[in-house]
């Protein structure tokens, strides 16, 4: 847990659910404290999606975005290093639901639905991840043989020290 | 996150002390191949092969099928999908968006309090 987060935003925090619920779905599923229009809000406004989508704990800054969100139109997140992320809108309804396109993944890119559903003054959101393929969420959710490249690596430079 | 155990963790260690079998490795990373193709390029007797591939296996880096009479070995990644280690990743990443998300909402609930009270 982040140590330097204030007690005050840490209290009862609503649970986060993440299901593969097929070989190429993944659903995520949060209740926030608000009306949707609120939620959604947060999600389309430029100024306020940069408040949050990159959290502290990520260790990565969010160099520039750009965001229309309206159907048909297009976003860009900018991580420096050639780290992009960027896509379409496919569908923006206020206040219920938005989808939009992965295009970095290229043809392995999934579609991502998010809708907003209000009761109570609360939100419950769900959130889907669908992929092309099997293969195709695996190797997203994994990067499973860039990881395990990663940790040769890092195996590598440990053993070299130990044999130093 | 994934509790690798420790008996786990040294067979990885005693596996990857082999230069020929990092060598192994990161050519799996890059495509599959069989013993042979394995033992021409690292210059090995098909038997010596045999070996170091069965290290790799044993501790779940690698694994192999036979298909016909190839055996063809690629890069495990059974223990890594196992532990649902990537899920468990996703799952945080989320958590942390999540919560920095209810901060801005709880904002803009003041925000529109405020501007409520203004207007009246």
């Amino acid at each position: 847990m982040d140590a330097t987060r204030n007690s005050e935003s840490a209290t009862e925090r609503n649970p986060v659910t993440v299901e593969r619920t097929s070989e190429r779905e993944l659903v995520v599923t949060r209740t926030f404290d608000a009306p949707a229009r609120l939620v959604f809000e947060a999600w389309t406004k430029p100024e306020l999606f940069r408040k949050w989508w990159v959290p502290k704990s990520m260790g990565m800054t969010l160099r520039s975005l750009e965001m229309d969100a309206r159907t048909g139109g297009s976003y860009r997140l900018d991580f420096g290093d050639g780290m992009d992320f960027f896509g379409t809108y496919l569908e923006v309804t206020p206040h219920s639901r938005i989808v939009w396109t992965n295009e970095e993944g290229g043809d392995n890119g999934s579609v991502t639905t998010v809708t907003f559903e209000e009761k109570g003054g609360k939100t419950l959101l769900v959130m889907s991840e669908v992929y092309p393929s099997k293969e195709a969420l695996d190797a997203a959710g994994t990067g499973a043989a860039d990881a395990m490249h990663e940790t040769f690596g890092q195996l590598d430079d440990l053993l070299a020290q130990l044999h130093a | 996150m994934v509790q690798y155990t420790q008996p786990h963790l040294d067979s990885v260690f005693a596996a990857l002390a082999d230069s020929t079998r990092r060598g192994v490795l990161e050519q799996l990373g890059r495509s599959e191949a069989s013993i042979t193709d394995l033992a021409n390029r690292f210059h090995m007797t098909l038997t010596g092969m045999k070996k170091h591939v069965g290290v790799l296996e044993r501790t779940g880096l690698v694994t192999t099928e036979k298909v016909g009479r190839v055996r063809n070995c690629r890069i495990g990644t059974r223990r890594l999908e196992e532990a649902g280690a990537w899920i468990e990743r996703y799952q945080q990443l989320w958590d942390a968006r999540f919560s920095a998300l209810d901060d801005v909402v709880e904002e803009l609930q003041r925000k529109e309090k405020i501007d409520g009270r203004n207007k009246k």
